[in-house]
């Protein structure tokens, strides 16, 4: 049985972690939990977790202005509050992050959850990831000692940045308390072209020459039949901003899909749809099996997807021009080997098993390994946070 | 300022150090006569020198590891240099240590346009990369004003800026990768070409660690499509209020320029006399507005800018009929400095960033001091992101007029930092700002980055002496002090 602390203040995380190095407890660090399936599960060895310390009382915006583009919340805001305040006044986390927890069964999710998970959704080639919009951050370490990094300007090179360091570390490193990101304009308008019919590496191309274009296209995906249209494969281009620059890009974008396949668009509404859909990685939702999610050289995506599935079969889905898979995979052993041989066959990246059951998770590896001497200096950065791996133990790597 | 004392014993093993670096190094790649060595003496913060104790310039990966090892193992302290640009004393010298300069890294090693990104290795510049790319259209982002000469892999050490960082973000988000070589000579790759890290962002965490975490030896940069349009606005305001209101309007109607730039009156004038292109001499502040992009956003977009302006009562607006034109108003903002330069024997350039809306009261405070101090200032300002770079100006050769600088400088970037601001915007802290960093982070902030130094550089040998102002052996730092046996968190709900 779990005992679970729910601090309401840094003062109380502190005293927590502080209890929990004092008697070596390792603690799981958790916003509302909506995401445990990401990751190794909790615990290390011999040592099972009896603790956790649940973030999700430090709640609320404690700064927001629009003008400035910035924004400051607890860690446990929810992160569906924190994108109604930002629309509200015309403005977005440029990063989209995805509602992981919707992969898990789940719904919702924290803003240090997601900042915890480094998230980032369909904007990624021309946004950037939640570690380019984080300005600032509050935390407590395994030491029990409170740590700010950063601050509410977005430029700084004040200190090492420990706030990038921090995000994507998975709490392993410390418990985020306050978060400040940069926040953005949304667009005045968007329209997405689709195109239908595209073999994978047709689309990779079309989509290539399309961000390599000076229309400024920002969402490329690529759903082979099956993920989304059981009838064909769809190819998508998302154009945003001011209506007569949208217009006009999306008719040269429109010039450049003729004659690769069928052409049509989607309108504002119908667009951010569908752009919803591939931010959650929406064909994937409401199912178990076993979900990879892989950063690659862009143009090498299908010939990594030919080699995984020619080995193990599944489904596929295309994003970032290619630089992000998602695969999931029909065998119950999530295909792990064909998966790393195929990323590092063609050019390297990153493969991460972003959903399989509690057992399969304890026995492979779920983030990239890495080699020995990255291992090391990882752990060592890992120690100067957390010497007794009291936090979120095991969750990245072995140990950590 | 105070650098830490020579080690003696690395003093007197000198000779011995030379032979070793020729050694590893053949021909001209070590320097250790006192001619030679002098052009490393200072960096671009040229108030402080000191004569390193030898330079070495590498030209293979394998070499710069082997001089890392033996340093290791010798307690040889390193000072990577890449053009000797920092504006913060970033690669000053140190008696005791090598400053090791990466500028025979200077190729590109390959354009992969289908990934929009270059793999290069340090030495090259900043400018350099667009060079290799612009004729199929393409360009590398940050832009700092040094441009010409400053390399990618001093801009990755200090994650430098620019004027279009507002719109394209700085060093850390327009690199994909680099390769590095640790303290002890291991050589590491983070990142590649692909988006994000693998595991901790230690890609991001070494992006503006100036030099203290190891030596990188190549980087991935992203390259951009480059925009098919630009054109500019020049706006005179009668106050530094109605031009800061007008930023922040512009970005409160959607809109994120290429770039945002804004003068105040002094350096109006300056800049006007020195090029001559008709900046209005009767405003209080004068705003560059660039809007980039396909010509018809453009063209939208500058109507939209000009409407703001008109509304809130602008003195002045002209807007770029043509690339001349654009350059034209562009000429006066870039040669800033030189044009400070020519009032004045010396300038002293800061490097602060504000939340923008308290631009108009920190000009006023700076106004304040300058009477204090006695000593003229001038500001230009990245107004979208806040960044402002006050002209100190002044003589060295006055008795005290450069301590008096130094303090008119250190009390400006504490008032940055009071009204919720930090230190440094794209300059880096270096040795210059290193006495204030407490004024920023409290004592745990600093212990813990100097943790984060000991993961990477447990016997503390490179740069010595730049970004923290106390050290402490990272044996101390690792100590923990358990508090066992309280009553475990009486106040805290539990579930």
């Amino acid at each position: 049985m779990v005992e679970t602390l729910k601090p309401a203040t840094t003062e109380q995380v502190i005293e927590a972690v502080t209890w929990a190095t004092g008697e070596e407890t390792p603690v799981e660090i958790l916003g509302t939990g909506t995401k445990r399936g990401f990751g190794h599960p909790m615990g290390d060895g011999n040592r099972t977790i009896s603790h956790a310390v649940d973030l999700s009382g430090l709640r609320g915006i404690t700064l927001y202005e629009p003008e400035e583009l910035v924004l400051s919340a607890w860690a446990g805001t929810p992160l569906a509050e924190i994108e109604a305040a930002v629309a509200e006044k015309g403005q977005m986390l440029a990063f989209e992050p995805p509602h992981l927890a919707r992969l898990y069964g789940n719904d919702g999710g924290t803003v240090g959850g997601m900042i915890a998970c480094n998230l980032a959704g369909p904007r990624r080639a021309k946004a950037g990831a939640a570690r380019d919009h984080i300005l600032g951050i509050e935390a407590v370490t395994g030491r029990g000692e409170v740590v700010k990094s950063g601050g509410r300007v977005v430029k700084n090179v004040t200190g090492y940045d420990l706030s990038k360091l921090l995000t994507g570390s998975f709490g392993t490193l410390a418990a985020l308390t306050q978060i400040t990101i940069k926040v953005l304009p949304a667009a005045e308008t968007e329209e997405t072209i689709l195109v239908s019919g595209l073999s994978d590496a047709d689309a990779v191309i079309l989509m290539t020459a399309a961000l390599n274009s000076s229309n400024e296209v920002a969402g490329a995906a690529h759903l082979p039949a099956g993920a989304a249209d059981a009838s064909g494969p769809v190819t998508a281009l998302r154009i945003e901003g001011f209506a007569p620059s949208v217009e006009a890009r999306a008719r040269s974008v429109r010039d450049m899909a003729d004659g690769t396949g069928t052409v049509s668009s989607l309108d504002r509404d119908t667009s951010k749809a569908f752009w919803l859909t591939v931010r959650d990685a929406e064909p994937f939702v409401g199912s178990t099996a076993p979900l990879w999610r892989l950063s690659v050289t862009p143009t090498s995506a299908p010939v990594i997807v030919a080699a995984i599935t020619g080995e193990v079969p599944g489904t596929v889905i295309y994003d970032w021009a290619g630089g992000l898979i998602w695969y999931q995979s029909d065998a119950d052993d999530a295909g792990g080997a064909a998966v790393r041989a195929a990323v590092a066959a063609h050019g390297g990246g990153h493969a991460t098993l972003v959903r399989a059951p509690d057992a399969l998770r304890r026995t492979v590896d779920v983030f990239q390994p890495q080699p020995a001497p990255l291992a090391a200096l990882s752990q060592r950065v890992k120690e100067s946070f957390d010497p007794r791996h009291i936090l979120n133990p095991g969750r990245m790597y072995g140990g950590s | 300022m105070q650098m830490p004392e020579p080690d003696a014993g690395v003093l007197a093993r000198r000779e011995e150090i030379i032979a070793a670096m020729r050694a590893i190094v053949p021909g001209e790649g070590v320097i250790a006569d006192d001619t030679g060595m002098r052009v490393y003496e200072s960096d671009g913060l040229t108030a402080y020198k000191n004569m390193p104790l030898i330079v070495v310039l590498p030209e293979t990966v394998a070499q710069v590891s082997a001089v890392m090892r033996y340093c290791n193992e010798n307690a040889v302290k390193i000072v990577p240099r890449g053009a000797g640009t920092s504006l913060s004393g970033g690669a000053l010298p140190a008696a005791d240590a090598i400053t090791l300069g990466l500028g025979k890294f200077n190729r590109v090693l390959e354009i992969d346009y289908d990934n929009r990104c270059a793999r290069v290795q340090p030495g090259v510049t900043n400018l350099g990369i667009t060079q290799a790319v612009e004729a199929d259209g393409y360009y590398y982002a940050p832009d700092p004003s040094s441009q010409i000469a400053c390399t990618i892999g001093g801009n990755v050490a200090e994650n430098s800026g620019g004027v279009h960082c507002l719109k394209y973000g700085l060093t850390t988000n327009n690199i994909l990768g680099i390769e590095m070589v640790l303290p002890d000579g291991e050589v590491l790759r983070l990142g590649g070409k692909h988006m994000d890290a693998e595991g901790y962002d230690l890609l991001g965490l070494m992006t503006g660690s100036e030099g203290l975490l190891g030596v990188i030896t190549e980087v991935t940069v992203r390259i951009l499509p480059k925009p098919t349009a630009a054109r500019a606005l020049m706006i005179g305001f009668e106050s530094s209020a109605a031009g800061g209101q007008c930023v922040a309007d512009i970005i409160g109607a959607g809109i994120i320029p290429g770039g945002m730039e804004m003068m105040d009156r002094p350096a109006i004038k300056a800049a006007e006399a020195f090029v001559q292109v008709g900046y209005p001499l009767d405003v209080e502040a004068l705003l560059l507005v660039e809007l980039d992009g396909p010509p018809v956003e453009v063209d939208y977009l500058i109507t939209r800018v000009r409407d703001i302006a008109e509304g809130l009562g602008a003195v002045s607006i002209r807007i770029s009929e043509s690339e001349d034109e654009r350059n034209q108003f562009w000429a006066g903002r870039k040669a800033a400095f030189p044009a400070i330069g020519r009032l004045t024997p010396d300038y002293y350039c800061m490097d602060g960033t504000i939340p923008r809306n308290r631009l108009p009261e920190v000009l006023d405070r700076m106004s304040t001091l300058s009477e204090k101090y006695g000593l003229g200032v001038a500001n230009v300002f990245h107004a979208g992101d806040g960044n402002l770079h006050p002209l100190i100006m002044y003589d060295a050769n006055n008795p005290g007029e450069l301590e008096r600088a130094e303090n008119f400088g250190s009390d400006i970037l504490r008032l940055c930092v009071e009204v919720g601001g930090v230190l440094t915007g794209e300059h880096g802290v270096g040795v210059e700002k290193r006495d204030l960093m407490d004024e920023v982070f409290t004592e745990n902030d600093l212990k813990q980055q100097q943790r984060v130094k000991c993961a990477f550089d447990p016997s503390q040998l490179l740069n010595p002496g730049k970004v923290f102002p106390t050290l402490h052996r990272c044996a101390e730092l690792g100590r923990m002090h358990i508090h066992r046996g309280q009553m475990p968190f009486p106040d805290i709900p539990r579930f």
